[in-house]
């Protein structure tokens, strides 16, 4: 039996390559430092770094339109920077999977997180995206699982939140 | 030449210019407002799509069209004030350097369509030294129609990724596209071949 307290990191890149993904998108965030590293080192997916979360909705829309699937990387803020843009997957019925690792949701340290990662669920939920939460380290792959599928079955942005409790909360060596 | 003495051209005759000189099912990803109406207005291709919306993400489509079809080229219509939202995306794509990638950045200097006013690049910023700094080695300004058409033709016979800005006055759009998202995104897909329906398209 793996043991899902460390490698869910591993379960997404494996559900990655079970439903074909070949465009990975992200803004760096340190909950997903290890499932980076597994798509960087695939030559089958092509990683792009994005200046911002905005570009990585055109980048995945671009990349279904050419006839590959893709998934967006970010963490909770980055949510806030790409919320005008979901309007592309909405309008043009698309999918547009993401996998959100939280911050401020749960024994955050930093002020400045809490305002969005309160509000992320709100507002994707706002804009029509289906979200899912995983609270445990067992809930992530079955719940990226549900996320993928929707997308690329129902045509639409969905996403996985991936709770602090699971991550781990960051204290920068406090 | 200096940036700002260069010749202004009208964007529909060079829109029909590119669109005259694709024989191979290019990609064309026309950006929000006037650099897609006259995309629509020089005759539409299954190959070519039009955005509705999302300012600023002409290129980032386009970059995930090149991606995810290395055989094919591409081409973005970006306009100036769309560009300037999203400036990051030169050093996306210099990094990832697609080499079937070609953006045409359409400068007007102005937000034409909410009624001509200057972009905040008015105080000097220059597209293409922008792209350069970027690490876009294949940046360039067309001076004149013919420099453009000779320009062109180097896009579509080297290896990019290319990036060529272009000079314009204020003419209007020659039309407006048709407003329905899905039925675009659709046909662009079949344009692709990517889309395999037995439903009629």
């Amino acid at each position: 039996m793996s043991d899902a307290a460390a490698d869910w990191p591993d379960q997404i890149y494996a559900l990655f390559k079970e439903h074909g993904i070949r465009q990975v998108a992200l803004v760096p965030d340190a909950g997903h430092s290890r499932l980076i590293k597994r798509c960087l080192a695939d030559n089958d997916i092509k990683v792009t770094t994005l200046t911002t979360e905005e570009e990585g909705i055109g980048l995945i829309f671009g990349g279904w339109l050419g006839g590959e699937k893709g998934v967006l990387l970010m963490q909770s803020s980055g949510v806030g920077n790409c919320i005008n843009m979901l309007s592309v997957p909405i309008a043009h019925r698309t999918p547009c999977p993401m996998i959100v690792t939280m911050r401020g949701d749960y024994g955050e340290f930093n002020p400045f997180q809490i305002p969005m990662g309160n509000a992320t669920q709100t507002v994707l939920e706002a804009m029509g995206t289906l979200v899912k939460r995983a609270e445990t380290p067992e809930d992530v792959a079955p719940t990226v699982n549900a996320t993928l599928r929707l997308a690329f079955n129902t045509y639409r942005p969905t996403a996985t939140l991936i709770s602090q409790r699971v991550i781990g909360a960051k204290t920068f060596g406090k | 030449m200096a940036e700002t003495n260069l010749h202004r051209m009208h964007r529909f005759d060079l829109t029909k210019r590119l669109v005259a000189k694709l024989q191979r099912e290019e990609a064309v990803i026309g950006g929000i407002g006037h650099s897609n109406f006259d995309l629509w207005a020089a005759g539409h291709r299954p190959q070519n799509f039009y955005m509705l919306g999302s300012m600023g993400l002409a290129i980032p489509i386009a970059l995930g069209v090149a991606l995810a079809q290395p055989a094919r080229r591409c081409f973005a219509l970006e306009g100036d004030g769309s560009l300037l939202m999203q400036l990051g995306c030169l050093a996306t794509v210099a990094t990832l350097a697609p080499k079937n990638l070609t953006m045409l950045i359409m400068d007007n200097g102005s937000y034409q369509i909410t009624g001509g006013q200057a972009t905040p690049a008015a105080g000097g910023a220059d597209f293409v030294a922008i792209a350069r700094g970027c690490g876009l080695r294949s940046a360039v300004w067309a001076t004149d129609e013919t420099d453009f058409d000779a320009q062109i033709d180097r896009c579509l016979a080297t290896d990019g990724p290319h990036l060529i800005g272009l000079k314009l006055d204020d003419q209007p759009p020659a039309a407006q596209t048709e407003r329905d998202p899905p039925q675009l995104r659709d046909r662009f897909m079949r344009g692709m071949g990517v889309k395999k329906s037995k439903l009629p398209g």
